[in-house]
């Protein structure tokens, strides 16, 4: 570990510590405000695509409503995206010709990118056509980011609206969340980010790939294409899927480490700064800078163990003659060095980005289980866009309900109680990820259908398996690269798998939110269970932590922790 | 309660506790509690295997004695968790037996069309009318229609001294099982048979009619959810394992998933409800729900009668206040004269304050003495001194007594004539005999009201002597009270009948937040209402017929025993010592209640890490012996390992049984406070213990050479 690399992860913190604030109070006035900003540019644009929809911005809808509309927006994209590719060969905008994706590629991909997921089984290069990556893929970038953002919103509502009992128990319209969240947000903040990462050295191209001719005298094909425009939304939507197949450590992808900065600050400043916003919306800015602070204290739990580990030897070599200073750099791109590939690490698998710099499957096996195991979090430190505020909802209803107790009262949260009901829902949301992850993992650790696509054997080879399903549950999308994912088996089970984790859990959040806005509030007072201040802050992070890595725990034990005590000892698979 | 409250240990309760732990392994039982039910199915599945084991003997199969006690200690842990419900149960079983002695058959004298007619005491129905006569039990709940008696219902709250019960008013109220001492009265009955205050208490006290509170089902929805998450994990974990070559044996993966599953806390949840409510009863404090109590430790706003739960029921003399030029002996003297014959607190006062001040005695009272009583009409009281009266006048004393030798003509001038009262009263008194009300009375009794008191004018003749200060007494302790019940967040309004300013200095001297001046049970029914609209949750006692809306209203209503049949009907507790500053301890039993209930559940679910740390190791470090390192308890073997984790995971419900049924301590704190507190204690607590607890058990089993 160096002083430079520490100085880096510091900046990076004060950079999203410094963001959250403004950008917060510019996400909740784009939401929550009765003027949205940049009326002469951007309000035409809103009002035209209502128009244009047919949506009465005016009229809200319930939670049901609200998720009805969004399960049949995400259905429709799902469709289009998967004709997209089937038909690519017909359709134009498709220079290398390349030809129809597969069915079971085809649903995987689609299932990926509209659950925000882009976990990817294919290579973009080789595989999709330029109409795919814009139409289909980079579509599903903005929307999928926006669609999450709204649900966060729409429980965040159901939490800090005072409706009471007989008041509307609307939490918002999908459809004004949705748009406004692309035409306020995602559109000119992803503008302005591609052409820093044009100025950066990204290319931003129609044209075909070109041939060129290297300084051996040979021909080399260097692949071009839409990059900067697709690689902006790619962080900023928390997406993740890359333009290449190398992802972020491709340099046209991530050129230098400024392009690279820039990356990781796209990644988390929305979900840092809907932590602001939803202080806003509570009217008391500490409840979302309670939240902040739990999400940064696992960030940095992470990254200070990731980088501690990639920075050690790694244990397999010790005794070869090779030089054990830098650190574990196998997988790793010189351009950044170990602390930029950590950071990177931790923090795409913290936001559910899943764009990588680094290979993580060449990660220490301490190391590779970072990543892992803030996915099995349930992405929640920052998250997603939405994503993480929703699920950290989640575990704050949660939190509140288990310790709520130990203050004599029955547990209320922002002066609601939290009662049956939302427990049963807050339960479902639990359960719904480790089912499927678990369910899935077991499946394919023993049958040769799952085992057949891995390329290690022993414990990496299991935390491959269970790396892949919990990105997929997790809806992040990186993976642990040494898992073969394009066959039938590994693409239709991860494609169910992403799925269920992102729609049977945006369900019972989305109720929740529905449950709560119609309920009585009390002022709080001196005998009200505090969710501000470190004391809750800790609470909450030992909640997330006790029902998110509880769960993983035996299962990490057979893969990353058994590989890291084998290495120790010199064991190898 | 009528039987001393019976310690823990107490044999009468530990035996059949001991043989129900055993009845409640019926799995139609211990299905109504899912987390137990998941060890009860694990006991049964490792006995089975164990069976098997002992038949066919399976190549690879665990030891035989391995799989035994871990068998053995599931039961034990599920047998555990039944005792911990069954002991709390028995306390209120042996009360249960003491009332059910009580409600013996008698014979009741029923009242037919004006005759009287022998039936049993069973065969009453609501609106029967019978009589009862000293010496008589009373047949069945009911309220007084007619005559006054005095009633012993020690078998109900204990107190042997007997109690007035009269007709109309809020006194009305007689409860099956009670005897007449004196006199006597015709109760109409208002219980059928079965649903009397007594049936109903035995049926509580047993738990008969317990039901799950809402953040009982909610807890129980949590504890049902992560036993379904870790049934996942460890199912999960056989193909897991088979993928790295452990095969798992179906004992180690039932161990692993009931040490994980939070027995603790689901062994402990009913105990700990049962608990709460026995608490409640040793205070005698009857819930009529465990809702109750729970609603209890909710409460925002408690309304306090003031008097009775702030003040001492009455005011008392605590200064003179001469006008000009009158000595201040002089004005004791006659307003100790006045007060002779008052029999009330506040005339009483009076009496002892000229005694205590200056000596002035209680004098023989002779038959020149000619007390006047108070009246609403007058508003006064006094005494005339002088020649007897001629016989036969018009008198202003509505009831003659001993002390009132005879009534005083209104033509003829006695030679002393003394007056107190009100103010406003004594100064239309005087100006009628031509005096007038000197302004520096007048002033002195306005600054009086400004704080709080009660000025009272004394007058001989037409002049005015000065003033009485008349003054609500606080009860000692009670600021304090309130001051605990500030520091966690509840908000205590006082109910008063006084005018607004009186009720402010009050308010200010007891260190209520608010208050409630003249007062209307309509008023404080709105108060009850606005406070309920804000979501505020609000606890209150009463014991009048005119109470009944109100104590039905609030979310907590006690109900004194001593009130009428309605109030109690209306209210969700019954304040069988009809004592209001109860309603501060109920609120204290259940806060009390769910914090138990908050930090068992943090503490079972923190012990999961240790566990973790036992068994994992356990179960793979034969495959891996290069595992070793994560056993960081380092015991003894892989099978004493996991035996210790399910010991230890079955005692530690017996051990916290204690705490449980006493509750955890309750420290009167800012919510903040208690918080870190039980976090530290619990929580921390609670991931350190069982690394602990397991190593104990562990070497304890070398020590025996058990592994």
């Amino acid at each position: 570990m160096t002083f430079n690399g520490w100085f880096q992860i510091a900046l990076y913190a004060l950079v999203i510590l410094a963001i959250t604030k403004p950008f917060g109070l510019y996400l909740h006035r784009v939401y929550e405000g009765d003027r949205q900003p940049l009326p002469r540019v951007l309000g035409p644009l809103e009002r035209w695509s209502y128009r244009l929809c047919g949506v009465d911005a005016r009229k809200e809808q319930g939670w049901k409503a609200y998720a009805a509309s969004m399960l049949l927006f995400s259905l429709f994209g799902l469709v289009v995206t998967y004709a997209l590719q089937r038909l690519q060969h017909l359709l134009p905008l498709n220079p290398q010709k390349l030809g129809a994706v597969a069915p079971d590629l085809a649903f995987n991909t689609a299932a990926s990118f509209t659950t925000n997921t882009n976990w990817q089984n294919y290579g973009g290069e080789s595989t999709m056509s330029y109409l795919t990556q814009m139409a289909g893929l980079a579509w599903h970038n903005f929307t999928s980011a926006a669609v999450g953002i709204g649900i966060a919103l729409a429980l965040a509502r159901g939490l800090t609206r005072q409706a009471g009992p007989n008041g509307p128990r609307t939490l918002g319209n999908f459809w004004v969340d949705l748009i406004r969240g692309i035409v306020y947000v995602l559109l000119p903040v992803s503008a302005v980010a591609a052409l820093a990462l044009v100025a950066m050295g990204v290319p931003q191209t129609l044209a075909a790939y070109r041939e060129v001719g290297t300084l051996e005298g040979l021909k080399q094909v260097v692949t071009l294409g839409p990059v900067a425009s697709q690689e902006a939304i790619k962080m900023l939507g928390t997406n993740g899927g890359g333009f290449f197949n190398a992802n972020s450590a491709h340099p046209f992808e991530n050129p230098t480490p400024l392009a690279n900065f820039l990356e990781l600050v796209l990644i988390f400043c929305i979900p840092a700064a809907l932590t602001y916003t939803y202080g806003k919306m509570a009217r008391d800015t500490r409840q979302g800078w309670a939240i902040f602070a739990a999400m940064a204290v696992l960030w940095f739990g992470g990254v200070a163990v990731a980088y501690r580990a990639e920075a050690g030897h790694n244990p397999a070599l010790a005794g070869l003659a090779v030089s054990h200073a830098p650190g574990n750099m196998e997988g790793k791109e010189v351009r950044f060095g170990i602390a930029d590939s950590a950071l990177f690490a931790t923090v795409t698998t913290d936001a559910s980005c899943g764009a990588v710099n680094s290979m993580h499957d060449s990660f220490t096996p301490i190391g590779g289980l970072v990543p892992m195991v803030n996915m099995q979090l349930g992405e929640v430190i920052f998250g997603g866009v939405g994503a993480g505020l929703y699920g950290m909802l989640v575990m704050v209803v949660l939190t509140v309900f288990i310790a709520g107790l130990m203050v004599g009262r029955t547990p209320e949260y922002l002066g609601k109680k939290v009662e049956g009901r939302e427990m049963k829902l807050a339960m479902l949301y639990v359960l719904v990820f480790p089912v499927v992850v678990l369910t899935l993992a077991g499946w394919a650790s023993v049958v040769g259908m799952g085992t057949s696509s891995l390329n290690n054997a022993g414990p990496h080879g299991l935390s491959e398996i269970l790396y892949a399903f919990s990105s997929g549950a997790a809806n992040n999308g990186s993976a642990f690269a040494g898992l073969n994912g394009n066959t039938r088996f590994w693409n239709t089970t991860l494609g169910v798998d992403m799925l269920v984790g992102r729609f049977l859990m945006i369900l019972p959040a989305l109720a929740i939110g529905g449950s709560m806005v119609g309920k009585k509030t009390v002022a709080p007072g001196l005998g009200t269970f505090p969710t501000t201040g470190p004391t809750f802050a800790v609470l909450l992070v030992s909640v997330v932590l006790i029902v998110g890595a509880l769960t993983y725990f035996p299962a990490l034990a057979l893969g990353p922790v058994l590989e890291h005590f084998a290495a120790l000892a010199g064991k190898v698979f | 309660m009528p039987a001393q409250p019976l310690s823990l240990a107490d044999p009468a309760i530990l035996r059949p506790a001991l043989v129900d732990s055993l009845k409640k392994l019926d799995p139609r039982l211990v299905a109504k509690n899912p987390v137990m039910f998941v060890v009860e199915v694990g006991s049964v599945l490792t006995s089975l295997l164990w069976l098997r084991d002992l038949a066919f003997h399976p190549p690879g199969a665990a030891p035989g004695w391995f799989t035994l006690a871990v068998s053995l200690w599931l039961w034990f842990t599920v047998v555990f968790a039944n005792f911990a419900e069954a002991i709390a149960e028995g306390r209120g079983k042996a009360q249960a037996d003491t009332l059910r002695k009580m409600r013996r058959e008698v014979t009741a004298r029923r009242l037919r069309d004006g005759k009287e007619e022998q039936v049993p005491s069973s065969a009453l129905r609501k609106g029967d009318r019978v009589v009862v006569e000293a010496g008589q039990m009373i047949p069945g709940d009911g309220e007084i229609v007619e005559g006054v008696a005095s009633v012993n219902e020690s078998a109900i709250t204990g107190e042997s001294a007997p109690v007035i019960r009269e007709s109309g008013g809020d006194r009305s109220a007689v409860t099956g099982g009670t005897t007449v001492l004196s006199d006597r009265i015709i109760v109409r009955i208002t219980a059928d048979p079965g649903e009397s205050f007594l049936d109903r208490m035995i049926a509580l006290v047993e738990g008969a009619s317990r039901q799950k509170t809402p953040n009982e089902i909610a807890l129980h929805i949590l504890l049902v959810g992560l036993t379904a998450v870790f049934l996942f994990a460890c199912v999960t974990l056989v193909p897991l394992a088979a993928y790295s070559g452990i095969g798992l044996s179906v004992t180690a993966i039932v161990a692993l998933l009931v040490c994980l599953i939070p027995t603790t806390i689901g062994g402990l949840l009913s105990a700990i409800g049962i608990a709460g409510m026995d608490r409640l009863l040793r205070k005698n404090v009857l819930a009529m729900s465990g809702r109750a109590v729970e609603a209890a430790g909710d409460v925002d706003v408690l309304l306090l009668d003031k008097t009775g739960t702030i003040t001492l029921g009455n005011r008392q003399a605590t200064e003179f206040l001469p006008a000009a030029s009158v000595r201040v002996e002089d004005l004791a003297d006659a307003a100790q004269l006045a007060s002779l014959a008052d029999e009330t607190p506040e005339g009483r006062s009076i009496v002892v304050l000229a005694k205590e001040r200056f000596g002035l005695r209680g004098r023989e009272v002779g038959p020149e003495h000619r007390f006047i009583a108070f009246s609403a009409q007058t508003r006064m009281s006094g005494c005339d001194l002088g020649e007897r009266p001629r016989v036969g006048a018009q008198g202003q004393a509505d009831e003659p007594g001993p002390e009132r030798p005879g009534d005083w003509g209104a033509e003829r001038p006695p030679a002393r004539s003394v007056r107190k009262g009100a103010v406003d009263a004594v100064a239309r008194h005087v100006v009628a005999l031509g005096g007038r009300m000197p302004p520096d009375v007048e002033a002195a009794a306005s600054r009086i009201g400004d704080t709080g008191g009660t000025p009272l004018a004394v007058s001989e003749g037409a002049r005015v002597l000065g003033l009485v200060h008349l003054k609500d007494i606080v009860k000692g302790g009670i600021k304090e009270r309130f001051d605990r019940f500030r520091a966690m967040g509840i908000r205590t309004v006082m109910i008063t009948g006084d005018n607004p300013r009186t009720a402010a200095a009050i308010a200010r001297e007891a260190g209520v937040d608010d208050f409630l001046a003249e007062a209307t049970p309509e008023a404080k029914m709105r108060l009850i209402q606005s406070e309920q609209a804000k979501g505020k949750l609000v606890a209150m006692t009463g014991d009048g017929t005119n109470d009944a809306p109100a104590l039905a209203q609030a979310d907590v209503g006690v109900a004194m025993n001593t009130g009428t049949q309605a109030a109690k009907e209306a209210g969700n507790m019954v304040d069988l010592d009809s004592n209001p500053t109860k309603l501060l301890e109920v609120v204290e039993v259940g806060k009390q209640l769910l914090m138990t209930r908050g930090t068992l559940t943090t503490f079972s679910i923190a012990n999961d890490v240790a566990k973790y740390f036992a068994i994992l190791p356990a179960l793979f470090v034969a495959a891996y012996p290069e595992m070793a390192p994560l056993d960081v308890m380092h015991l003894a073997s892989p099978y004493s390992a996991i035996l210790s984790a399910v010991i230890f995971n079955a005692v530690i419900i017996v051990l916290l049984i204690p705490l449980a049924l006493r509750g955890v301590r309750y420290r009167p704190l800012g919510a903040a406070a208690v918080l870190r507190r039980s976090l530290l204690v619990y929580g921390v607590g609670g991931v350190i213990a069982p690394f602990i607890g397991i190593k104990l058990v562990d070497l304890v089993l070398v020590a025996v050479g058990a592994v």
